[in-house]
């Protein structure tokens, strides 16, 4: 007698009533007070700024791939990098994570109905609007010159560009980044499920509230600073302007005590996503959590101390700069101990591949070149050389690109289940991962040699004998482009047309995999109560609580 | 934030305070109090005592009219840290512009 | 007193939703401190740059008007204290009137701001192309110097102004809400929460006083 190999666990089924068919219109979408249906409204907004700041990128190595500035003029040329890292950096990065997935997952990690300001939360997706619509108009009354940095006296005296409608976009985008920080805080502070105490969180939550720390201590004196320019070009005050009595390092100093630790908004979000991934898909509970934990804030901590190493040859003293320099070294640190945490957690655990493995997997190697090479440009004797050079582009794009986009993915994939409903097509997605890691090194590696060897950053013209590296970084940048268009097709199918998934596809811990997927717009049917540690990967998975 | 009920009385007096203080400050600086030399530094004795006073008087607001001497320690510590990232902002930077003249043969910036 | 709408949903319970607000609160004024601090920190660098220009500068101010501003806003602090503190007792009109003086004493400072912006206007003091150092008697290098100073003092006391400007339709819609009996000993938390707005207003001028007004 053959035994039936009946499937035991029953076929997924779409929850009758979720949070995406609770309410049907675009004015329920618009004054939404849902934080998940706000998440999916960032989702938009951010996907459509990466691809306008992609496409300046393109512009860019399109420019690259000859040695003489024969495609665009100079100042076009420094209109297209400055649009390129204004989008970004402002409006991609720093939102990405915490405003997409961050917003979406921790209610649902701490058993809670809401973030603690939904009316504020819904404030800051349309601030980051308001925000992208002055750059945007910025971007086609003549664009911006003045790189992403806005040094004085160029921004404020010379340049002819629409300073004052990009600063206003930053000035506002920046307060949707402060009060998606103030209601993390007071979410994670407040609104933790019974029995949910700070050292059985996520470690994505850790990793975001270390974040909020930054931007609500950082953002405000970039705003101010920012604020500054525009009057300095609008009322003539001389703050920045040597003609005038002013100082441009203080520019400086007020804008890089925000934009460095905002390179940490970047990264932490990212490291949180990590800590989700690395667990899961090595069944393992996180090697040294409470290390991963605080390192984050040690992260945002530290962070605040080390920005004037983006300003060693811009005239600061000597003795600052080592002091700098030396306390540069001691941030990477922390960061250092989670790449070892990690990598120990992989360490005897059963690892499986799926997609957003595979995306951490790039992440650990990008981070740690990224990383290391962080540290060349923090030695004072060696940044000399290479400052405003393309070894610091290729530096920084490693961990913006190479970390925190491949993070940002590798999450989007992992809760995609979670926050549609639908399984994305596994085979698709791991084509575009090695395209993306393949596509991505060939555009980023040869320029650690480029800045190496001395080409300057933001020159549209160089040396012939740079033109093979240049000519294989564009050559990579076509690949990568193809390798981020891929998710947007397979994503948008499976909202369609994809396998509807369960309650908890991988299986993973965590709250949020304990509802429905989609989630109902309450998102548990009842408070869950939390009895046991983060991570427990010995004990079977618990039955979801379904609507 | 607790539900502690602060007396009129302590309002009153913090306010009285408060005026007197600013009388002090503004008396203070009338005076030229000099710029003594402490183990090689130019002490600014009016900066101090402005500083002193302002600080004192921002303390008095905080504690009782904002109620921090009636609220948690997580209230306390993000008074504490606003203002500790404060200092650091100003410090660092200062730090910077204050060490540049110290190179031999630098004139100061 | 009807506060059985205060409650929002996604909270467990009153108690939570109060110490959420608050904590919401200090955390947007922990970010204001830095927003200010900016400022703070410019004018700090400027200060130990430029002594001398800095104290001729701000000779020109009127320390009595500064010092009667101070006390002005130091009393809309008390009167915004007692606001809170009959909302708590729940004392309907009490709260109004606390409220309403407190805007009153508030558009006291800013009248007194605009006699001194009026003032600055008229020795050519604003910055930009009209500004002179006539009447400082300086020149050249220093009056540039001077007019960073004019710059901040501008800059600064503006900003400041502004955080008061918004907080006047702030206090008349919590007057509304208070002569509708709204706030009670359970539900005041609107008021105390004003009230630390109001008060850390009050303690950047605590500031700023000295450090435009007092330059020895």
């Amino acid at each position: 007698m053959s035994a039936a190999a009946a499937p035991l666990v029953p076929a997924p089924e779409f929850p009758k009533r979720h949070y995406l068919n609770a309410d049907y219109g675009i004015w329920s979408w618009l004054f939404t007070r849902d934080h998940k249906r706000i998440a999916l409204l960032y989702l938009a907004s951010v996907t459509v700024m990466f691809f306008l700041g992609g496409a300046y990128a393109v512009l860019i190595r399109l420019e690259l791939v000859t040695p003489p500035g024969d495609l665009v003029s100079s100042e076009t040329y420094n209109k297209l990098f400055t649009a390129h890292g204004v989008i970004m950096v402002f409006f991609f990065l720093i939102p990405a994570i915490p405003a997409v997935l961050g917003n979406f997952l921790i209610p649902l990690m701490l058993g809670a109905k809401d973030l603690a300001f939904p009316r504020i939360n819904l404030l800051s997706w349309y601030l980051y609007m308001i925000g992208a619509f002055f750059a945007l108009f910025a971007l086609v009354h003549g664009g911006l010159d003045t790189g992403w940095t806005f040094y004085t006296p160029y921004s404020t005296v010379f340049s002819n560009s629409a300073v004052i409608p990009a600063a206003l976009g930053i000035f506002v985008a920046g307060f949707s980044s402060i009060l998606t920080g103030l209601n993390f805080i007071v979410t994670i502070h407040k609104m933790r499920a019974p029995g949910l105490t700070w050292f059985r969180l996520p470690l994505f939550v850790w990793a975001h509230y270390a974040t909020s720390l930054i931007q609500i201590l950082g953002t405000p004196v970039v705003a101010v600073t920012i604020l500054l320019v525009a009057f300095e070009r609008v009322f003539h005050f001389g703050f920045f302007d040597p003609n005038r009595g002013g100082d441009p390092v203080l520019f400086q100093h007020l804008f890089w005590f925000y934009s460095h630790p905002a390179v940490y908004i970047m990264i932490l979000p990212a490291m949180g996503v990590m800590s989700e991934l690395v667990t899961c898909f090595s069944r393992k509970r996180i090697f040294g959590y409470p290390f991963i934990a605080m390192s984050s804030l040690a992260i945002a901590v530290l962070g605040f101390l080390v920005w004037a190493h983006h300003m060693f040859v811009a005239g600061i003293s000597v003795y600052s700069a080592m002091i700098f320099s030396a306390l540069s070294f001691l941030v990477a640190i922390p960061s250092a101990i989670k790449v070892f945490n990690w990598t120990a957690t992989l360490y005897r655990g059963s690892i499986s591949y799926q997609t957003p493995m595979l995306y951490a997997f790039g992440f650990i190697g990008l981070f740690t070149i990224g990383g290391l090479t962080g540290l060349f440009l923090a030695a004072l004797g060696l940044d000399i050389h290479v400052t405003d050079t393309y070894f610091v582009v290729a530096h920084f794009h490693y961990i913006m690109v190479g970390s925190t986009v491949m993070a940002y993915l590798g999450g989007l994939h992992f809760w995609w289940p979670k926050i549609t409903g639908r399984l994305y097509p596994e085979w698709w997605a791991r084509v575009s991962a090695f395209v993306i890691f393949i596509g991505f090194n060939l555009t980023f590696f040869p320029q650690f040699i480029l800045g190496y060897l001395g080409m300057p950053r933001r020159y549209h013209y160089y040396p012939e004998e740079f033109q093979v590296l240049n000519v294989m970084s564009s050559a990579g940048a076509s690949i990568l482009g193809v390798g981020y268009l891929i998710p947007m097709v397979y994503f948008a199918w499976s909202m369609r047309y994809g396998k509807i998934a369960p309650a908890n596809p991988w299986p993973a811990t965590g709250l949020e995999w304990r509802t429905s997927s989609p989630p109902p717009p309450d998102n548990f049917r009842e408070t869950p109560v939390v009895d046991e540690e983060a991570y427990d990967y010995t004990v079977p998975p618990k039955e979801p609580f379904l609507v | 934030m607790s539900e502690h009920l602060v007396p009129v009385r302590t309002y009153l007096a913090v306010f009285a305070a408060l005026l007197v203080l600013t009388l002090a400050t503004v008396a203070a600086a009338r005076v030229d109090l000099g710029e003594p030399e402490v183990g090689g530094f130019r002490i600014p004795v009016n900066v101090v005592v402005a500083l002193s006073i302002a600080c004192l008087k921002a303390i008095l607001v905080i504690l009782f009219f904002m109620h921090v001497k009636y609220s948690g320690p997580l209230v306390q510590l993000v008074v504490a840290s606003a203002f500790v990232w404060l200092f650091i902002l100003i410090a660092i930077t200062m730090s910077d512009y204050l060490t540049r003249g110290w190179l031999l043969g630098r004139p100061a910036a | 007193m009807s506060n059985a709408s205060a409650l929002q949903h996604h909270f467990e319970s009153l108690e939570q939703q109060k110490e959420s607000s608050t904590l919401g609160m200090w955390v947007f004024i922990a970010q204001e401190v830095l927003f200010f601090g900016g400022l703070f920190a410019t004018y700090t660098v400027y200060r130990v740059k430029y002594p001398e220009v800095f104290a001729a500068a701000s000779h020109h101010l009127n320390v009595t008007l500064g010092a009667a501003n101070t006390a002005v806003l130091i009393s809309s602090s008390l009167t915004m204290a007692l606001a809170v503190h009959a909302a708590a007792l729940g004392r309907r009109k009490q709260i109004v009137a606390w409220l309403l003086l407190t805007v009153l004493l508030g558009a006291a400072f800013l009248g007194v701001k605009v006699v001194e912006y009026q003032d600055k206007f008229e020795h050519h003091l604003v910055p930009g192309p009209s500004f002179s150092g006539h009447v400082l008697h300086l020149e050249g290098e220093e009056e540039k110097q001077a007019q960073i100073y004019y710059s901040l003092y501008f800059a600064m006391t503006g900003l400041h102004a502004l955080h008061m400007i918004i907080g006047f339709p702030i206090l008349l819609g919590l007057a509304v809400f208070a002569w509708k009996g709204r706030y009670g000993p359970e539900w005041s938390t609107p008021v105390e929460l004003t009230g630390l707005y109001w008060h850390f207003v009050d303690i950047v001028w605590i500031f700023l006083f000295p450090f435009l007004y007092l330059i020895h």
